[in-house]
């Protein structure tokens, strides 16, 4: 007990004392807030990537695919193909009608606000059955395009990036325009930055005939995938694959690994360029002190006592940085949204950073961890210097 | 050089804390290497012989297609020298990360690239043999491939008819005398035509050579106005501006990736230059006395600015050092968001510039404290 009374009061005089020594603290708090923020915006950046992307992807739904492709823009699938998927068992049925859509994914060219050239756009023909397999999908202004015209709906997400993609806006495609109904919100997923409209009218604009590029499916429930996947592998010249949503689009996410690994590997360089920080500061401070340190070691605190008492300082000094860091991030970035080129599409997936509780974690973490680092030799060669010797510094 | 030992008991003062501010230095430097070889790969100008070709694509999207009928048109037009095609292939070489463009393309396309070097005998084994293959020189080696092999390409986009693997004979390597870019590979037009499932006699997109490479705007204005409202609008830029609307539509990432390493960098410097002036600080009583023996203010000034520059070069050194042992591993990574990106020399030569400016500045201000010392109070401090 007197043990951790004597460190609480050592510390609590060594707090008092951050004030007076206020510069060499900050050191530390810049140092580690500035490793901390950077780690944590670029994890918040991956995050916010990655669950858009995988938020996108459900266990009861199929997407299939040509043999071969990666990609939706790569495939294609002719529509007599979905008539012959759609007899296949465990499939979901609504009204005795299979669940299942043929979905057209082509890109189109527009202006990204205040950019000058233009961006690749998704652009998704869809069936009425498409709305059904997808329930998260709700129109949040305006009304759904009407079927066997040129009417579009746009997700929230390109909306807010792109210029005239408002409802009543008109987009060129070929010799005609097509005009903006409706706008909808999907769960936050990558089809918000979409441009939908009916198959056919897809189909005219990209002259695909009666050829789609992918097919969605729901499933009676997640466990019957096996049932349509034989089915699909053993009807005879199919060249199809079949895989859960989930899947296809955890697959798409490759690139938010990327960054959240570039991120990471930033964020350990910095933390080692803060470590040294520091412990340069945190020897200063414990040479400035030796007089202070061999004073209570004289009155009878023990050498360990001395050692918790710099190491909690030290730890606290991180935390505050860590946190300033966090915060720093958050204030920043949180919810900043940016679009990119999504590999294996060519196109854009809009995306809000999300500097979630665990990437703060991450964050705080290795402020702690540089804290350790940076405290703990100083502290040691402290607790372990002769009384004698640090009183003759005077 | 004769102040030397001056300035190295400055250095060896205190071992431990030039260490350490030396390695924190070579951390900042570290990532300015990462920070500016990723700039680079985002803002990759790719080096293009000339202005002189044009990149002439769908309106609607640069995937779509267009009509062969274009080409006439457009090579009738006023300034216009050689007009060629390509499309997109897609395909798999055995697994899917082996990814290299593929582009059939008609047999005088090499004609428009002349900073492009085939290898012997390729531009005649091309025309000739119409399952023929041209691949850089990168690609080869990067597989194993002869001349004579038959490599084949498993289909996406382009199914064959009937169904089953492309299959296409390298005949020769192209190197390129002007850029590093040498990674993509070429097939034959006629072929691929020929056998793909869909949308025969539509070519991709037109590379067009032009007399003048000043004309480019007015020429790239012409060919669009030919085909608008038309079902097959196009749009016409400069091939380097074609490359660069990827490079921009990667955008904000990479603006982010580098103002986020910029402020790392600075902050770091940030703590070295307080390290720096509390070294400076802590000798105030032996400034003092170099003084009282008769140094300089001028001499005493320079010391520490010598100390200033040894401690930012000597971390610039390593850090860029470990940056070029690492490379292989940053490189493998960014290559899945930011395309290639290259160690060059102009990454030392730009870090040797900021260590002396930060050197500069980190020790401007102790060097001046220092050069301003009063003797008598420097040597009451003791």
């Amino acid at each position: 007990m007197s043990f951790i009374r004597q460190v609480l009061s050592v510390t609590n005089m060594n707090l008092r004392s951050i004030l007076e020594r206020s510069g060499s603290s900050l050191v530390i708090i810049i140092g580690i807030a500035g490793s901390v923020a950077v780690m944590v915006s670029l994890l918040a950046m991956a995050e916010g990537l990655s669950s858009t992307i995988s938020n996108t992807g459900q266990d009861d739904r199929v997407i299939i695919l040509r043999d071969g492709s990666g990609s939706e823009l790569s495939s294609g699938v002719a529509m007599t193909e979905v008539d012959t998927v759609s007899s296949s068992p465990g499939i979901k049925s609504l009204d005795g009608e299979p669940m299942i859509a043929g979905e057209l994914f082509a890109i189109i060219d527009l202006t990204k606000k205040g950019a000058d050239s233009t961006s690749n756009l998704p652009f998704r023909g869809v069936q009425q059955m498409s709305f059904e397999i997808r329930p998260e999908l709700t129109i949040i202004e305006g009304r759904n395009f009407t079927s066997g015209t040129a009417e579009i709906i746009v997700g929230k997400g390109a909306n807010n990036q792109y210029e005239g993609l408002d409802i009543g806006d008109q987009i060129k495609v070929r010799d005609s325009f097509a005009t903006v109904v409706g706008i909808f919100s999907s769960n936050g997923d990558v089809h918000e930055s979409e441009i939908w409209s009916d198959l056919a009218a897809a189909q005219g604009i990209f002259r695909r005939g009666a050829i789609a590029s992918s097919m969605i499916i729901r499933l009676e429930s997640k466990d019957t995938f096996d049932e349509v996947g034989l089915y699909v592998e053993s009807y005879p010249n199919l060249e199809l694959k079949v895989q859960t949503e989930t899947n296809f689009y955890d697959n798409q996410s490759s690139g938010a690994d990327l960054i959240k690994i570039f991120g990471q590997v930033v964020g350990y360089i910095m933390a080692i360029g803060a470590v040294f920080a520091a412990l340069n500061t945190m020897y200063s401070a414990v040479s400035t002190r030796l007089v202070e340190i061999g004073t209570l070691r004289a009155l009878g605190f023990k050498g360990t006592t001395v050692l918790a008492a710099l190491m909690i300082e030290a730890l606290i000094l991180a935390m505050a940085g860590g946190l300033l860091g966090a915060a720093i991030a958050y204030i920043l970035f949180n919810g900043y949204t940016v679009s990119t080129l999504a590999g294996g599409s060519f196109s854009q997936t809009a995306f809000a950073f999300a500097v979630t509780g665990e990437v703060i974690q991450q964050g705080l973490t290795l402020a702690l961890f540089v804290g350790f680092i940076g405290g703990v030799f100083p502290a040691w060669n402290a607790a372990r210097r002769d009384i004698t010797e640090a009183l003759r510094s005077i | 050089m004769k102040y030397w030992m001056i300035v190295k008991s400055g250095i060896n003062r205190k071992k431990i804390r030039t260490f350490m501010t030396v390695f924190s230095i070579a951390t900042a430097f570290l990532l300015f290497s990462l920070g500016r070889s990723v700039a680079v790969a985002f803002n990759s100008e790719v080096d293009f012989a000339g202005n002189d070709r044009l990149i002439v694509v769908s309106r609607l999207a640069f995937t779509e297609s267009l009509p062969m009928a274009h080409k006439n048109r457009i090579e009738a037009v006023e300034g216009v020298d050689t007009v060629v095609w390509r499309q997109w292939f897609g395909g798999t070489y055995k697994e899917r990360q082996n990814f290299f463009p593929k582009w059939p393309v008609p047999d005088n396309y090499f004609d428009v690239y002349p900073e492009w070097e085939l290898s012997e005998g390729a531009q005649e084994a091309f025309s000739r043999n119409i399952t023929g293959m041209i691949v850089g020189k990168d690609i080869a080696d990067q597989f194993g491939w002869e001349i004579g092999d038959r490599i084949p390409i498993i289909a996406d986009i382009w199914p064959k008819k009937g169904g089953g693997v492309w299959e296409f004979d390298l005949v020769g390597t192209y190197t390129n005398s002007v850029s590093e870019e040498q990674g993509e590979a070429f097939i034959n037009w006629k072929y691929f035509d020929e056998a793909r499932l869909y949308e025969t006699g539509r070519p991709g997109n037109y590379i067009v050579k032009i007399e003048n490479p000043d004309q480019a705007e007015s020429i790239a204005k012409e060919i669009d106005e030919l085909f608008k409202n038309s079902l097959d609008e196009t749009k016409t830029s400069t091939e380097e501006a074609f490359s660069r609307m990827f490079a921009e539509q990667i955008g904000n990432i990479g603006l982010i990736i580098n103002s986020v390493l910029a402020a790392s960098f600075f902050t770091i410097l940030l703590l070295t230059g307080n390290t720096m002036s509390q070294a400076v600080r802590e000798r105030t009583p032996e400034l003092g006395a170099l003084k009282a023996v008769g140094f300089s203010d001028r001499l005493i000034m320079l010391f520490v600015l010598a100390e200033s520059f040894f401690l930012c070069v000597a971390g610039a050194l390593i850090g860029v050092l470990i940056a070029y042992l690492l490379f292989p591993l940053f490189s493998g990574l960014a290559i899945g968001f930011s395309g290639e990106i290259e160690f060059s020399i102009s990454i030392v030569i730009s870090a040797i510039l900021v260590a002396f400016i930060t050197a500069v500045i980190s020790g401007v201000l102790p060097a001046y404290s220092a050069m301003r010392l009063n003797v008598v109070d420097a040597l009451r401090k003791n």
